[in-house]
């Protein structure tokens, strides 16, 4: 017989108690970590995507639709820009570097991008196999493309008009798959990436002579450019430049993602809500379990006070119990939310749109944990102190 | 040269609501010997059986246990207190009171580890074997008859092999054979430990039995002994 026993023996005499108690503690924390978790992985996802990339210049639109679509690849571009304006960003004092993106058509699903060689480096992706898309109509899978299409080096495919499935497919102009890319975990995954001249080619068709090719030359466009700073400076000045442009707007994809989470933070604030309200019925839980339980008790107690437990001890225990009741709620909790996440993950996986993990562990659960622990020794303190002054003569108390 | 007497008591006086509740000049039960302690309800018994635990403090006058005067220990600590009476007194209550959430066995020991003794469950179960429950270890109390769970509340009281045995009613509700095997058994045991024994009672088939008695005087105005050991 050890404390851990005697401890264990009294939750086992109530199992109707400590068992709603477990479930009211598991279902608070289950909450809060898929809500922590989802949270803080598409953050980190929403971030390594725009790393490298302090702005983003398109056509005059919704801005956190510009960033949507140019960083993200979630939503509709607002429009095109001449390309003209991209050497003229990269002219202008303040950028380092400017990526154009030429979108517009798709293959099952996954975006074509139009762009440069220098666009792979920012994604920090590299080939698994083959060679760069060099030459137009060449292009280069993201790892997630070459599995879901089953396309590998030296296939052939045709693009089809517009960013969802089922747009008009431009027949004659296939693609050739020159390489594949390693995964990444960012976006570059579910991306096929061409030169820009692909793009261009495949929408303008053959020029009949070389002043219409020098027309189409001219009227060429890009869909938005990436732009990233030369100094921290840039930032006070050159968004305001591209914004007085007529033709232009830039769009900074940390401001726009700080408030697409105020937008999504009202819902997510209320299932954090809903979370913390669970816990606090828990401990609640915890404290009615053992205050009733005190009256039932008294002689028991007393006995271990007779049998010479120090109030001190009898204090501890009760506590004790409080808390290895929520214990057992919190680690059934923290499998819970993660089983959950995971199985979400999986059921989104297909998707794409928001790859989910349970098999992360968050830094910031330890803080819901912490929290939930703490709360059910404090629901716990109360009655665990009113049966420490259990005087021990109360064995004897009638006759 | 002896041992000291396991209890002694010298002008004890106890007081509740400014009101007399129990008066000893003077008794000693020395070691290993046994008492019975006998009065009308309200006269104190169970005070005394309480003062003599060191549960309730001694307000005047001095009681000893084992030659250690209680309100000394008292005053080096609850916690002085409270390791002395678990490892020197053993208490009978009139009910079993029983962990029920515990084995006869873990009864025993809980005792052992409660008191600050290591746990020692060859002597557990020796002591429940003498006392006829050795098949019963592992029953929980309510799969115990009533017979059962007292002889384990005795077998508890033992374990930890104290130097004074108080029995508070050990016959109450318990027919002429049932009352006389109990006290055979209290008897028999506190003289295998060398432990004295002081049983408390208002039952005359148990009073007959022993050589020693402390009459405690029935109390003018006292009512029933509810509320007594408070």
């Amino acid at each position: 017989m050890s404390t851990a026993g005697l401890l264990l023996a009294s939750l086992r005499a109530r199992p109707g108690a400590t068992l709603l108690t477990v479930l009211l503690v598991a279902l608070g924390l289950a909450t809060a970590t898929i809500v922590t978790l989802a949270t803080t992985q598409l953050e980190a996802r929403l971030e390594r995507d725009a790393r490298g990339v302090d702005l983003v210049v398109g056509a005059k639109g919704s801005r956190l639709q510009l960033v949507l679509a140019g960083v993200w690849h979630l939503d509709v571009p607002p429009g095109n820009v001449p390309l003209a304006a991209v050497d003229e960003l990269r002219a202008m004092p303040g950028v380092a570097q400017a990526i154009p993106l030429a979108l517009g058509d798709s293959f099952r699903g996954f975006r074509i991008v139009g762009t440069e060689p220098a666009f792979v480096e920012l994604q920090r992706a590299r080939l698994a196999r083959g060679a760069p898309a060099d030459a137009p109509m060449r292009a280069v899978l993201g790892a997630d493309v070459a599995a879901a299409t089953g396309l590998d080096v030296g296939a052939r495919f045709a693009g089809t008009h517009g960013l969802a499935e089922g747009g008009a497919e431009h027949g004659e102009d296939a693609f050739t798959v020159s390489g594949v890319l390693a995964p990444t975990g960012g976006v570059v995954d579910r991306l096929i990436l061409t030169p820009l001249e692909s793009v261009w080619r495949v929408h303008e068709g053959e020029p009949a002579d070389d002043e219409e090719r020098r027309e189409l030359e001219a009227s060429r466009e890009v869909t938005m450019v990436l732009v990233r700073y030369a100094t921290p400076l840039a930032a006070a000045t050159l968004p305001r430049r591209v914004d007085a442009s007529d033709r232009l707007q830039a769009a900074s994809p940390a401001l726009e993602a700080a408030r697409l989470f105020r937008l999504v933070g009202v819902g997510l604030d209320g299932a954090r809500a809903f979370g913390a309200l669970l816990l606090a019925m828990a401990a609640l839980s915890v404290f009615v379990a053992l205050f009733q339980a005190l009256s039932d008790r008294r002689r028991e107690l007393a006995l271990m006070r007779l049998l010479g437990a120090s109030p001190a001890r009898l204090f501890g225990l009760l506590v004790g119990e409080g808390l290895a009741t929520t214990a057992l709620g919190a680690a059934l909790g923290v499998a819970l939310g993660h089983g959950a996440v995971e199985l979400a993950g999986a059921w989104l996986a297909p998707r794409g749109e928001l790859p989910l993990t349970g098999r992360d562990f968050a830094t910031i659960e330890w803080a819901w944990i912490g929290g939930t622990l703490a709360l059910g020794a404090l629901a716990a303190a109360v009655p665990a102190r009113l049966a420490a002054r259990t005087p021990p003569a109360d064995v004897l108390a009638d006759d | 040269m002896s041992a000291p007497p396991a209890l002694s008591i010298e002008s004890l006086v106890h007081r509740r609501d400014g009101r007399t509740v129990l008066e000893v000049p003077r008794f000693e039960l020395p070691a290993g010997a046994r008492a019975v302690l006998v009065g009308p309800s309200g006269s104190g018994k169970t005070t005394l059986l309480s003062l003599a635990a060191g549960l309730l403090p001694t307000q005047a006058g001095r009681v000893s246990v084992a030659g250690t005067e209680l309100a000394a220990l008292a005053a080096r600590g609850a916690r002085a207190l409270d390791r002395f009476r678990a490892t020197r007194v053993g208490l009978v209550p009139q009910q079993p009171m029983l962990f029920g959430m515990l084995d006869a066995l873990d009864n025993l020991l809980v005792a052992r580890h409660l008191a600050g003794l290591p746990p020692d469950p060859g002597a557990a179960r020796e002591l429940l074997g003498r006392l006829g429950l050795a098949q019963l270890a592992h029953r929980r109390p309510r799969e115990l008859s009533r017979g059962q769970q007292q002889r384990v509340a005795l077998a508890r009281a033992l374990v930890n092999r104290p130097a004074l045995i108080l029995a508070d009613e050990p016959t109450a509700n318990l027919d002429d054979d049932q009352a006389a095997a109990a006290i055979e058994l209290l008897a028999g045991q506190a003289r295998a430990l060398g432990a004295a024994l002081l049983v408390a009672t208002h039952d005359a088939r148990v009073r007959a039995r022993f050589e020693t008695v402390l009459a405690l005087p029935a109390r003018a105005g006292a009512d029933a002994d509810s509320g007594e050991g408070r």
